[in-house]
């Protein structure tokens, strides 16, 4: 296998996090706000200041359309996980998103982009979860869910 | 405040999502299954967003306010506490147990999946179940 052929799966990978990570340096020169999906989707839910907030959850819904309707880059299969410990997780990453504050968007790109103590202290505690679940559940319990 | 530019920032964000892979839950369960079958797309990921955040950040700070708002609208809190790590810790569990986060988790709707629906409504759940938890509304 040639160098070439060895990375050419991590093609796509790269370009789309350069791709957010010009969508999150746009926000902030253009509007000064912190693309960070978590604290936006509440900002919709909450106010105030929606407007930019619904433009912009458009935007991700439509950016996500572009790629698989007009690239046509295949759709991903969903997620194994039971139903009833989707919503588990979903629950989850509500509450723990709000009450850590962010979430990979705006404590891993935007936050760790700045620089910022909390944002990488953030991201190394749900790396370091999110390791560990997933440690339990295919490696400690298996195949058993 | 003007809509266009979240809107093409918006754009950006979900073909960035969709198009690392960000989307497929097994892909983000793979990454963060280190002592198994690791799958390393999503260091990728990160590697690209982060090159051009930390790099271009600071330089964007350098201004005295963004092209078409009056000022920044940074978080303010610096301290490391108790609603920080456990928040966190919190979401890591749940973006572990099935692989998906908010970002990819939105775009995902539109996949029609009834796994992503269920996802979404639940994490709104727990984003209205957080303030109850909440000393004072948090802005």
């Amino acid at each position: 296998m040639t160098a070439t052929e060895a990375l050419s799966p991590f093609i796509a990978p790269l370009l789309g996090g350069l791709t957010l990570g010009a969508a999150a340096i746009w926000l902030l020169l253009s509007l000064g706000r912190v693309a960070g999906i978590s604290g936006i989707l509440w900002g919709v839910m909450q106010g105030p200041d929606r407007g930019w907030r619904v433009f912009f959850i458009i935007g991700l819904l439509v950016g996500g359309l572009i790629i698989h309707a007009v690239l046509g880059i295949a759709v991903p299969g969903q997620s194994s996980t039971p139903l009833l410990l989707v919503a588990l997780s979903g629950l989850l990453v509500g509450l723990g998103t709000r009450i850590g504050g962010g979430c990979t968007s705006g404590h891993g790109v935007c936050g760790i982009g700045r620089l910022s103590v909390r944002s990488i202290v953030a991201t190394a505690t749900f790396m370091s979860t999110g390791v560990l679940t997933v440690f339990v559940i295919r490696h400690l319990i298996g195949g058993a869910i | 405040m003007k809509s266009w530019p979240a809107l093409l920032s918006g754009l950006l964000f979900g073909m960035g999502l969709s198009l690392a892979g960000m989307t497929d839950p097994a892909k983000v369960q793979g990454f963060l299954d280190i002592t198994g079958d690791w799958l390393p797309d999503l260091a990728f990921v990160m590697g690209g967003a982060l090159l051009i955040t930390m790099t271009l950040t600071p330089l964007i700070l350098r201004r005295h306010a963004p092209l078409l708002a009056s000022q920044f609208n940074l978080p303010a809190l610096q301290s490391i506490d108790r609603r920080l790590i456990s928040g966190s810790a919190i979401f890591g569990v749940g973006w572990g147990l099935s692989g998906y986060c908010p970002g990819p988790a939105l775009v995902s709707v539109i996949y029609g999946y009834n796994t992503t629906l269920v996802f979404g409504i639940a994490m709104i759940a727990g984003m209205f179940g957080a303030t109850l938890f909440n000393p004072k509304p948090r802005s």
